[in-house]
């Protein structure tokens, strides 16, 4: 049933800024400030409606939440002071909870197999390993082929001391303290998220 | 009266002294124009300048003051000396600054000074001609203030009337006060935060209006007729079977609204096809009542969807915006979340418009979970579950929707109540919709029995200017009698028209005219025995001052009038005048300006430019230091609409070789203070032609152009393009005759 506002109610409570849709009037500033909006199937005003029509598979399965790069330009405009960046991602992480987000997708797959276990790993960023996993990723061919293209910019950032070129540096100090800390977020995330 | 004596005082400060021969100028004035006091002060609006004056008024017996300077909307505070006949020359912004640039350049010097030394001559026929006004005033005159309507909007009005120490007679056609918000339940916010409802106001005004002293209540009344003028209205009211005569000073309209009859909407919308669409009155009542059901089986009313623009801004319907139903549908969604913690209130609109503080509103509804949809309702079909199924063009998300409702309320528009029975066709402007009008006032004047419609049926005046004046002087609109509009909005309109509504009685009392002319002690007088009865001037006048007697000549009704000189401008036979304005003054003033010989290739080209809005663009040019055409001389009207066509023919028969007439936008963006007056003198100018092909002259070298306050950036260049067309005319050949 169209509107049938259970969907977007369980939005507000159960994703992350999800209560500031509803405030949405619809204006498109958002949309026309996105410097990708050309690129998003939905645009945030369109995402936020679809919440409120009840449009669940839809939103879930749409890819438009993942393409934000938190340049901020929606929330800076957003006459509603809508905090924008931050809802999309909700949006993203609240798809992914609920089992709809697709692992292929470029940006998911970037946070959640690349970046996320580059990171916790060491507790620190590893550029040359980030991007090498990063390249490689598609397999050895591709991952080649996009090193020798983005040859000069990694010899610039190199001399520029942009990029640590040693992959392993081990771990950061007190790792043990960054590991519990990132349980107890975690903990916390998945006791919001089952709405205790 | 004693005679008049003139005083001429040049003024040489802001560079007039080093651009201009003053001693030549004080030869014109004194020898040329016989003006018996003649100075020149290098700095006349200081200290000692204006003792200077003073002490001439005091000691020479110099009553009459021609001063030399700036524009005369500068230093008006300085040369304030409560006299009657004052003119001024502006030397400066008009003169110097659109035409000095400092060459030595001696044709340039020789223009500069042959401007300054015409308009020095202009300004003393124009004070010689000038008479000082003797006011309009009669026993008889009443300040009481009649209201019309006794809705939010009359009670706010008498009620302000009432408070600042005048008397309001009251009139209301039903038994009970209160109108359209006596219906409601709760009323949107008029004060800060604006977020929450508001107790319905209606029960404490009118217990405030029915315990005033000042106030005296009509009710179950009618007006049977309206005959006079402000200050002198006697208006007919039918009460109880009695018929009284209420002699006024000024009245209020607030005759409210009509809602738009719901059974003319689209089929689509559904109304009648199920008892659960309902109108927002319907909803309001129902809210009031207590509890939201749905109509058809009493189950509470729990998804409710609100189509806002119910007819609204839609051609076959109400071509307008009813400006309070986006609220008001909001409140209603209000009611709804209010009443049902788990309720669904979806609003359907086009642009959802929250004028004033509503957007405030607007969010607190959005808050609690009202859901807002762009989109049309394009079939109402009864659900098998009881309620409705609503199918909806849904726009934010591109597709067709099927909503579940139990209610569906149409937010239907305001219709006005004065004088109109189809709002999409009102009559042109300033014209009176005659055979239509329902006549709230049956007014008794000879344009007509109703109120004039400004669009849809309002008898609103001009869009921003003037809020609350009609085009009958001393009757004033307020609330959505005069454009559709909320409640806050309304008690602020009642409030400032309650005070334009006092303005009037006082001025009339003083015989001075209001708005635009404020203060203005002179009104039109006519040589009846030159008159031919053609009724132009009763026709034309913008404000429908003018009556006939019985011998059908026109009988004028100074209190109404609003000094434009409309009346003057259309007399055939010049007979209308006023004191210190008049067809000879300005004939007599062009016929003075200088005219150089054919052969010294100086053409001369007359600006009749209005006083409220090109003579300030002009003064502005001056600001600027744009340059114009140094062939140009300009007079200032009051209004376009006093142009009467015997100037151009007196300007060519002089040897002027162009005219130019600057008046205000006309047409449904009016811009004229007079409503109609740069529309009639464009008609007239239509005319003109005939004048002109009978001296033998090219109907180009007259011109009319609408000029707005802004125009000082393009004013130029239109100006100086006009001047190179009548340059590269041959010269007028009535030049020297």
């Amino acid at each position: 049933m169209a509107y049938d506002l259970s969907f977007a109610r369980d939005v507000y409570k159960n994703s992350e800024m999800g209560h500031w849709i509803k405030m949405c009037k619809q204006c498109g500033v958002c949309a026309g400030s996105c410097p990708l909006g050309p690129h998003w199937e939905f645009s945030p005003r369109q995402l936020f409606q679809m919440v409120r029509a009840g449009k669940k598979e839809e939103v879930l399965k749409s890819h438009s939440m993942w393409m934000c790069t938190s340049c901020y330009n929606c929330i800076v405009r957003c006459p509603r002071g809508l905090p924008i960046t931050h809802i999309v991602h909700g949006l993203a992480r609240y798809a992914s909870v609920k089992g709809y987000a697709d692992p292929d997708q470029v940006t998911n797959r970037f946070a959640t197999r690349i970046f996320w276990t580059n990171i916790v790993s060491t507790g620190r960023v590893g550029e040359a390993m980030l991007t090498m996993r990063l390249y490689f990723v598609d397999g050895i061919a591709a991952g080649i082929k996009q090193g020798l293209e983005m040859k000069d910019s990694a010899l610039g950032m190199l001399k520029a001391k942009r990029l640590n070129p040693i992959p392993l540096r081990g771990k950061i100090k007190g790792y043990a303290g960054f590991q519990a800390m990132l349980t107890k977020a975690q903990e916390l995330e998945e006791k919001r998220e089952s709405g205790v | 009266m004693e005679a008049k004596k003139i005083g001429c005082y040049i003024c040489t400060g802001c560079g007039i002294g080093e651009a201009l021969n003053v001693a030549a100028l004080e030869k014109v004035a004194s020898k040329e124009q016989k003006i018996p006091v003649t100075k020149s002060h290098p700095f006349l609006c200081g200290t000692e300048g204006i003792a200077l004056i003073r002490q001439d008024m005091a000691n020479e017996g110099v009553n009459a003051l021609l001063i030399a300077a700036c524009s005369h909307r500068n230093k008006t505070d300085e040369f304030e000396f409560n006299i009657p006949l004052l003119d001024r020359v502006d030397l400066r912004d008009k003169v110097l600054w659109v035409l000095e640039d400092g060459s030595k350049d001696s044709t340039a010097k020789e223009d500069l000074q042959m401007m300054a030394a015409d308009y020095l001559r202009m300004g003393s026929v124009k004070l010689k001609k000038m008479n000082a006004p003797d006011p309009f005033l009669e026993s008889g005159f009443s300040k009481d203030v009649l209201v019309v309507g006794g809705g939010v909007a009359g009670l706010t009005a008498a009620k302000e009337v009432a408070d600042t120490g005048y008397r309001a007679i009251l009139v209301e056609k039903s038994d009970q006060l209160g109108g359209m918000v006596a219906r409601m339940h709760k009323t949107t916010p008029t004060l800060p935060p604006y977020r929450t409802l508001e107790d319905n106001p209606v029960q404490g005004l009118i217990a405030a209006v029915e315990g005033h002293s000042r106030i005296k209540i009509y009710k179950g009344a009618a007006i049977h007729k309206t005959q006079g003028a402000p200050g002198l209205f006697d208006v007919t009211i039918h009460a109880g079977g009695t018929e009284t005569t209420e002699r006024v000073g000024s009245i209020v309209l607030t005759t409210g609204y009509n809602l738009y009859d719901p059974a003319k909407l689209d089929k689509k919308l559904g109304y009648g096809s199920s008892p659960d669409v309902v109108t927002s009155l319907e909803f309001e009542e129902m809210a009031k009542a207590g509890k939201i059901v749905r109509k058809s089986d009493g189950k509470p009313a729990k998804r409710v969807a609100f189509s806002l623009c119910a007819g609204q801004r839609d051609s076959n319907h109400l071509e307008y915006c009813s400006a309070a139903c986006c609220s008001y549908s909001l409140k209603h969604a209000l009611y709804l979340m209010e009443q049902y913690a788990d309720a669904s209130a979806y609003i359907l609109f086009q642009e959802l418009r929250t004028p004033g503080q509503m957007e405030e509103f607007y969010r607190r509804v959005q808050e609690e979970g009202g859901v807002i949809i762009k989109g049309d309702v394009e079939k109402v079909e009864k659900a098998a579950a009881g309620g409705l199924t609503v199918q909806i063009h849904d726009k934010l998300v591109r597709g067709k929707e099927q909503l579940e409702v139990d209610l569906l309320v149409l937010a239907t528009g305001m219709v006005s109540s004065v004088d109109t029975t189809d709002p999409n066709n009102p009559s042109p402007v300033g014209q009176v919709a005659e055979d239509a009008a329902r006549y709230v006032l049956n007014l008794q004047y000879r344009q007509g029995r109703s109120m004039p419609e400004l669009k849809w049926g309002f008898p609103d005046s001009h869009f921003i200017c003037f809020p609350y004046e009609t085009r009958r002087t001393g009757i004033y609109a307020a609330g959505p009698a005069r454009r559709p509009m909320g409640i806050a909005e309304t008690i602020t309109d009642a409030t400032g028209a309650a005070l334009k509504a006092i303005q009037v009685v006082e001025s009339v009392a003083r015989g001075a005219a209001v708005h635009p002319r404020s203060g203005d002690l002179s009104y039109p007088s006519f040589r009846a025995e030159g008159c031919t009865q053609c009724k132009r001037c009763t026709e034309e006048c913008p404000f429908g001052a003018i009556n006939e007697d019985e011998k059908g000549n026109p009988l004028f009704n100074p209190t109404r009038c609003r000094r434009c000189g409309t009346c003057m401008g259309a007399c055939p036979q010049k007979i209308i005048s006023f004191a210190n304005y008049s067809v000879d003054m300005i004939g007599s003033m062009l016929k003075e300006v200088e005219v150089p010989a054919e052969d010294e290739e100086k053409p001369r080209i007359l600006l009749f430019a209005c006083v409220n809005d090109a003579i300030p663009a002009l003064d502005m040019v001056g600001q600027n230091r744009s340059k114009l055409s140094p062939y140009i001389r300009i007079i200032p009207l009051r209004c376009m609409g006093s142009m009467n066509l015997v100037w151009v023919a007196d300007a060519m028969s002089s040897g002027f070789d162009g005219v130019l007439l600057m008046g205000c936008r006309h047409g449904d963006d009016y811009q004229c203070h007079n409503v109609r007056g740069s529309s009639l003198a464009e008609t007239r100018l239509s005319k003109v032609s005939e004048t002109l092909d009978r001296l033998q002259l090219e109907s180009d070298r007259v011109k009319m152009v609408e000029v707005n306050i802004m125009d000082a950036d393009t004013l130029p260049q239109l100006i100086n393009d006009f001047a190179a067309q009548i340059a590269s005319l041959a010269p007028n050949p009535y030049k020297e005759f």
